[in-house]
């Protein structure tokens, strides 16, 4: 029997994957076809599979009308083909990452509960089991791991307090409401290796003495909250979940916001997504008032591969502070998108020229956005900054969640900080006054800006308000708008006197 | 509000729900799903059967963007308007879907044919521009394939 694999994975079914494997069932040849995730190289989704005795063998893209030509080639023996890229494992953008949180995302059966326990699934949570609860924790504390949501807290720190809380009931939430431009390492993950997730949540539970999660994914992405729901039910078959702990996925409505997890909470609750004054922190007054871990995808991912190999192989790589790898998601006008793991301490001139290979227009990389639309934008001059949480603080940046967005020269820096006003002023949850109010005064003052009306003024009182947003704002929506709009200020002044500029070239 | 017979419909699809904790936004969901919008006629048997205030569900409902109180039109196209997708000229997209369909964004056309909007962030940044056709994601969009797209839905 020939076994093909034709990704499942959102990328690939948007660049045409479906109607890939409709060309194939059409051949009329006996196949099994298993919809696997993405190995995250994405300029070659769809990316089809043939398992030979050499391994598996890729080609990429594929087209549904490049099926015939390949099978004709020699598809199925690994025939020769100008889409062939041989074994995707040895491929440069593969072999030079040190995929950890990704190491099986693209190669197993997502569906399939027996191929994630194949590929050494659940061997986390066998270890996490044998272990006291004190120990597990520490373990967790050992391996230096900081959540991957972007605020980079220690997350043996956050459960520590959670297992000391004493309350009849505790849970874990995994905040999937992947909101941020340039990022879909959440959605890569519960769409290729939904059960590591799971394995994740079970090992959190067990660590805090929790017995209920949810997931909480965004509305836009339908097929991962698919995933997530048959790895929820596979596992309950399996009796991983049922007993001592249980979860479901609830599904977004389309807020921004609710990315912040005291709106997210609020959200589950079903309630408006507003915002929770801290203190009490969740891990004391939770969702519904009860202690809660609420964690990203990304943080609760590495936790089983943490337990499975030891948090001393965890804390072995990175830089400083920053211990494990980082699943990078390179995007936007890039010549070779999608994600890249990879220790910290690689910089970001490296990932955007050499991993990325520069823009897909071919015109020069003007600026890149790291860390989703609150995240500062750098000129290529900065490039030498290693991703590191305290390094890119440093810059005047963040790296979040991870995402960096390429822009080449055609980008006009006015219009993407007006962008930034504008988005927070639409998703703004309304609750304090410096993001309600400042985000619409924002988009006023930058239009006067780019109309050429006083623009030395008006960007003193872009300044202005920057600081207020950034220091008096209940979350990081305000808060951290100033990032991208004074990011785009101080590195491309020239973007923002346009009238002043022209009057001197007269 | 009392159970009366009017509400049977409405009440199938709440029932399922109301044991659940926090039911308030799987039961919008479901309403949407099973008539397409969240009328203002449901608002107070959904707030009876919560035991919510009305203002309660108001407020949640109008909070989040998914949730219409109007019918959609028959296609939804949903031009994806985030940062990544600029990068690679999602706005000129955005132009010409308006100017081909004669309908702003966030509109339903008057005839009822198209509902035009833009998402923020469909996840597929890494092939960007995206876009989402009654619930069929499109990745790499360009303009010739967005006018495909458009032909079909005008045809």
């Amino acid at each position: 029997m020939i076994t093909v694999y034709v990704p499942g994975d959102a990328v690939a079914v948007a660049c045409g994957a479906d109607e890939v494997v409709a060309a194939l069932l059409a051949t009329g040849i006996e196949l099994t076809i298993i919809r696997n995730g993405s190995r995250g190289m994405h300029w070659l989704e769809p990316l089809v599979e043939v398992t030979t005795s050499e391994g598996r063998i890729g080609y990429g893209p594929v087209s549904a009308g490049d099926v015939a030509g390949l099978v004709a080639a020699g598809l199925f023996e690994g025939g020769e083909h100008p889409l062939r890229i041989g074994r995707p494992e040895q491929h440069p953008f593969i072999a030079s990452q040190q995929r950890m949180t990704f190491a099986r995302c693209g190669i197993v059966d997502p569906a399939s509960m027996d191929d994630y326990i194949a590929h050494g699934g659940g061997f986390g949570l066998e270890r996490a089991r044998a272990l006291e609860p004190t120990q597990r924790i520490d373990l967790v504390k050992a391996s230096g791991l900081r959540g991957r949501g972007g605020a980079g807290f220690p997350t043996g720190i956050k459960w520590d307090t959670v297992a000391l809380a004493d309350s009849p009931r505790k849970y874990i939430v995994c905040n999937a409401d992947e909101g941020d431009s340039g990022t879909f390492a959440d959605r890569m993950i519960m769409e290729g290796d939904p059960f590591e997730l799971v394995e994740g949540m079970i090992i959190a539970a067990l660590c805090v003495g929790a017995d209920y999660g949810y997931v909480y994914i965004r509305s836009e992405y339908p097929h991962a909250i698919r995933a997530m729901e048959i790895a929820i039910e596979g596992a309950r078959r399996r009796g991983w979940l049922g007993s001592e702990f249980d979860m479901e996925v609830r599904v977004g409505a389309g807020a921004y916001v609710c990315g912040e997890e005291t709106a997210l909470l609020e959200s589950i609750e079903g309630k408006r997504g507003q915002v929770r004054a801290k203190p009490p922190l969740p891990a004391h007054k939770g969702l519904f008032g009860m202690p809660t871990v609420i964690n990203n995808v990304l943080s609760l991912t590495a936790v089983p591969h943490i337990f499975a190999d030891g948090p001393e192989v965890y804390a072995a790589v990175g830089l400083g502070r920053s211990r494990g790898t980082m699943p990078v998601q390179l995007a936007g006008n890039c010549r070779h998108p999608g994600l890249y793991e990879t220790p910290f301490g690689i910089t970001l001139g490296e990932l955007v020229n050499d991993i990325g290979g520069g823009t897909a227009s071919g015109r020069p990389v003007y600026a890149v956005q790291v860390g989703g639309p609150l995240g500062a934008y750098f000129p290529p001059k900065l490039f030498d900054t290693p991703f590191d949480y305290e390094a890119f603080t440093k810059a005047g940046g963040l790296i979040g969640h991870g995402g960096i967005t390429v822009f080449d020269d055609t980008v006009d820096m006015a219009g993407m900080a007006r962008f930034a006003f504008e988005f927070c002023a639409a998703e703004s949850c309304g609750k304090c006054t410096p993001c309600r109010i400042g985000a619409t005064r924002g988009v006023e003052t930058m239009d006067k800006i780019i109309a050429g009306d006083r623009p030395e003024a008006n960007l003193e009182l872009i300044a202005d308000l920057a600081e207020t947003m950034k220091f008096g704002s209940l979350c990081a929506l305000g808060g951290f708008t100033p990032y991208p709009v004074m990011s785009a200020i101080t590195h491309f002044p020239e973007h923002f006197n346009r009238r002043a500029l022209a009057l001197a070239a007269e | 509000m009392a159970v009366s017979a009017e509400n049977a419909p409405l009440d199938a699809v709440i029932a399922p729900f109301l044991k659940e904790p926090g039911a308030l936004l799987p039961i919008l969901h479901a309403v949407q799903a099973a008539f397409g919008y969240v009328d203002d006629a449901a608002v107070p048997v959904i707030a009876d059967r919560l035991n919510l205030s009305r203002a309660d569900v108001h407020g949640v409902l109008t909070f989040y963007h998914d949730f219409r109180r109007k019918p959609a039109g028959r296609h939804v196209l949903k031009l994806c308007s985030a940062e990544a997708c600029q990068s690679m000229g999602a706005n000129d997209l955005i132009a010409q879907a308006s100017a081909r369909l004669a309908t702003p964004m966030h509109s339903t056309r008057a005839d009822g044919v198209v509902t035009l909007e833009p998402v923020y962030c469909l996840g597929l940044c890494s092939a960007a521009p995206s876009a989402m056709l009654d619930g069929q994601i499109v990745g790499r969009l360009t303009a010739a394939r967005l006018d495909t797209l458009i032909d079909g839905i005008a045809a």
